[in-house]
């Protein structure tokens, strides 16, 4: 049951452009819908995969719809985002990962150089497996 | 800087007692020092201008952490913001955002008390030893695993920066969850599952979406967004070990 004394309490709400007041916080909203256009690269690998298994025709037809400049402005933005995420989302690593290499803590620098040396090296291969 | 140079404060009223639906703005002339931080503006308004202000404080040393409130919108300490730093000023001065509001600038932490009881911040261990047998020892090493995280003076800046719990004050929050990582780190402790039960929940640690403001408005060098994420990856393990292996999970 609520007190007297606590009916009296001002209680604010947050404005619903919260967000807009702050860098930092336009910063987070930024980075929170970056995944949107990860999802987006999602659909778009889903596509491809239908296009191939339809056959040379469906084929050459998703080609051309990606060649189409709206979808290539499209992509440049997702792919603007992509990096982004990926970018934030490395950085944060050192914080949620305590890691330890027999019982001794690993520093926080290392940590995010073997997050980017890894993203490196998966991202060669791949190059390598689509120009190979 | 003169000896008769002045900086006002805009300071939020609020009298419920005098019948005030909600708070209003009022501004005060106090003296611009090069020593003064906003805490001894405040003091002067109180001593020689406006005896019904209400605003909390204790120690003026950032130990005490009473004395957080937003300036210019952002939550500091008061005592370890300096006027000469916000000079020309105005420099509006709000309660601590994110909390409803008692009086002027005291804002009521009853929520945080509670969910600061719930998380279980001391040493649990499964079989106490008797006094007898002396202290738990520690290693410097081990003092280092958890000490930036028994640095924090429950100021609640961190939850006036957190959005999350602005929005929704079902949140465990930064503080609870750094305090009991805290104890979760300590090699003394053998309490971590009972914590992560309650830390595991949807209003703990899972409703963050690591916005980090809450370790940028530490002003004791905490990282409570870091904690919740350590909080977040041991959750996940233990949840992955149960359903991996059943049989060892208590």
């Amino acid at each position: 049951m609520i007190s007297p004394l606590e009916a009296r309490y001002y209680r604010r709400r947050m404005p619903l452009l919260w967000w807009a007041r702050r860098r930092s916080y336009a910063f987070f909203m930024l980075r929170e819908v970056s995944s949107v256009f990860v999802a987006w690269f999602v659909v778009e690998i889903l596509l491809l995969v239908r296009a191939v298994a339809r056959g040379a025709a469906a084929y050459e037809g998703f080609l051309d719809a990606m060649a189409h400049p709206a979808v290539i402005g499209v992509n440049l933005v997702a792919l603007a985002f992509v990096l982004l995420h990926a970018v934030t989302f490395a950085n944060l690593t050192p914080r949620a990962m305590i890691v330890r290499v027999r019982g001794r803590r690993v520093p926080a620098r290392a940590v995010l150089a073997s997050v980017y040396v890894g993203w490196l090296v998966v991202s060669a291969f791949l190059t390598w497996l689509v120009l190979a | 800087m003169g000896a008769d140079e002045h900086i006002t404060l805009r300071i939020a009223r609020y009298r419920p007692d005098e019948g005030e639906a909600e708070p209003t703005l009022a501004d005060y002339d106090v003296p611009l020092r090069r020593d003064w931080a906003i805490l001894d503006g405040l003091n002067y308004i109180k001593d020689e201008l406006d005896g019904t202000l209400s605003y909390r404080w204790s120690c003026r040393m950032g130990i005490c952490g009473s004395c957080g409130m937003m300036v210019d919108g952002e939550p500091r300490l008061t005592c370890a913001t300096f006027l000469t730093d916000l000079a020309p000023g105005p420099v509006r001065i709000e309660p601590l955002a994110n909390f409803p509001v008692i009086r002027d600038l005291i804002v009521d932490l009853t929520d945080f008390m509670h969910k600061l009881g719930k998380v279980k911040p001391w040493l649990i261990r499964d079989e106490e030893r008797p006094v007898e047998d002396g202290e738990y020892l520690q290693t410097p090493a081990q003092l280092d695993e958890f000490k930036q995280f028994s640095m924090c003076i429950n100021c609640m800046l961190c939850y006036s920066a957190c959005p999350v719990y602005g929005l929704d004050n079902s949140f465990v929050g930064p503080a609870a969850i750094a305090l009991a990582h805290r104890y979760d780190l300590d090699s003394r402790d053998e309490g971590d599952r009972q914590r992560l039960t309650i830390l595991a929940q949807p209003e703990g640690v899972w409703d963050c979406t690591f916005v980090g403001e809450c370790s940028a408005a530490c002003p004791k060098g905490v990282d409570p967004a870091g904690a919740i994420q350590q909080v977040k990856l041991a959750a996940a393990q233990e949840a992955a070990k149960s359903l991996l292996l059943p049989w060892r999970s208590r």
